[in-house]
């Protein structure tokens, strides 16, 4: 018996390894679903528009948003579900607010990732890891980071940030924005109706979108 | 104490601390393949290093390749634990490599990311620790002879 002891813990740690990875791994992809659409639309315009769910769907979202703002980091994770719930059209708006100094490159860095076909990751990292590039010195370094870490072409990518392209993309959104009356960061549209600034939050915005969706569908 | 039961405390000693560097690098993998960004308490370091093209080897990421190391650190060390000299001398090899590795991590991550990752550091002591037992295994060996 002895002698079979050696093989049978190291093949006993062989299974533990890779059965765990799987299970963390299984773990992981279900709390953090990729979006299953992140392709951005192009709209009539030529201006690019990054768009979560049917094109049909009874109610769309549209967000103005600043990467660095707590308040939209805190929808982040509400919206996506509620897109999920309803089915919802989500359309995301740079808005880059002045006063924070590293929203402008994020929107840039989400911007470049959008060039690759991931947004909406990109849209998600920069959310949940606010608390740490927005205090950062470097924020660049750690978009850069970011980029790696959703494996994109990093040299596409650095050069996406920097090109004039995606620059005129965040200001021709921010121009969109200033020009229906956008001043602050979250402002949200539900089917071009503007949710009043007290009610977006995580607890009453679900109530506003149950209400946009009878509002659609009056006889469901 | 006779030497084959120095030799089984030293080899299940360095098994032990292969395993917890099998366990890390493992997380490390998992975190990597999710696309999930590892969290270091807060500090911004661990993404400028994890995510760095370092982290990559031919598309491979580097806690893949580091947590097939330890495990065949983790390997070579229970057979010799178990008396099989051959292993032995494959584990030290094994451990040399790592060895060689970390000094290379280290120096990308001190001189050309400015970043310390602490995955990386924690991992960086456990291979020196693995390598002190590597050098000191002959003393001791020889001190019983």
């Amino acid at each position: 018996m002895r002698r079979y002891l050696p093989f049978i813990i190291v093949i006993g740690v062989a299974l533990l390894a890779v059965g765990s990875g799987i299970f963390f791994y299984r773990a992981k992809r279900s709390a953090n679903p990729t979006p299953k659409i992140s392709k951005a639309d192009t709209a009539p315009s030529g201006e690019s528009i990054h768009a979560l769910g049917p094109k049909d769907a009874p109610v769309t979202l549209e967000e103005f948003g600043d990467f660095q703002c707590p308040p939209c980091g805190k929808l982040s994770e509400p919206i996506n579900q509620l897109q999920k719930k309803y089915n919802l059209r989500v359309i995301f708006r740079q808005f880059p607010l002045p006063m924070h100094a590293n929203a402008k490159e994020a929107a840039f860095a989400s911007e470049a990732a959008a060039r690759q076909g991931r947004f909406w990751q990109m849209h998600d990292v920069l959310y949940r890891e606010q608390a740490v590039w927005s205090k950062s010195t470097d924020a660049r370094a750690l978009f850069n980071a970011y980029a790696g870490m959703l494996q994109l072409d990093l040299g596409r990518f650095r050069k996406d940030m920097d090109s004039t392209e995606v620059q005129r993309q965040v200001e021709t959104d921010q121009q969109r924005g200033a020009d229906i009356g956008v001043k602050t960061t979250p402002t949200i549209f539900l089917n071009d109706e503007v949710v009043p600034p007290k009610q977006i939050n995580p607890d009453e915005l679900p109530a506003m979108v149950e209400a946009a969706m009878k509002k659609a569908k009056p006889s469901s | 104490m006779s030497r084959s039961c120095v030799q089984t405390i030293f080899y299940s000693t360095a098994a032990l601390i292969s395993l917890v560097g099998l366990a890390e690098a493992t997380y490390l993998t998992v975190v990597f393949l999710s696309g999930e960004t590892a969290v270091c308490g807060g500090s911004p370091d661990c993404f400028q290093v994890l995510g760095s093209s370092y982290a990559k080897i031919g598309g491979v990421p580097v806690s893949g390749l580091g947590a097939l190391a330890y495990f065949s650190a983790f390997t070579f060390a229970t057979f010799a634990a178990f008396g099989y000299a051959q292993a032995r001398r494959f584990f030290a090899w094994t451990v040399i490599a790592m060895f060689c590795m970390t000094l290379w991590l280290l120096f990308v991550q001190a001189f050309r990311l400015h970043a310390f990752c602490r995955y990386c550091l924690f991992s960086a002591a456990l291979i020196f620790l693995l390598t002190g037992l590597v050098v000191a295994r002959p003393v001791a060996e020889t001190e019983k002879n």
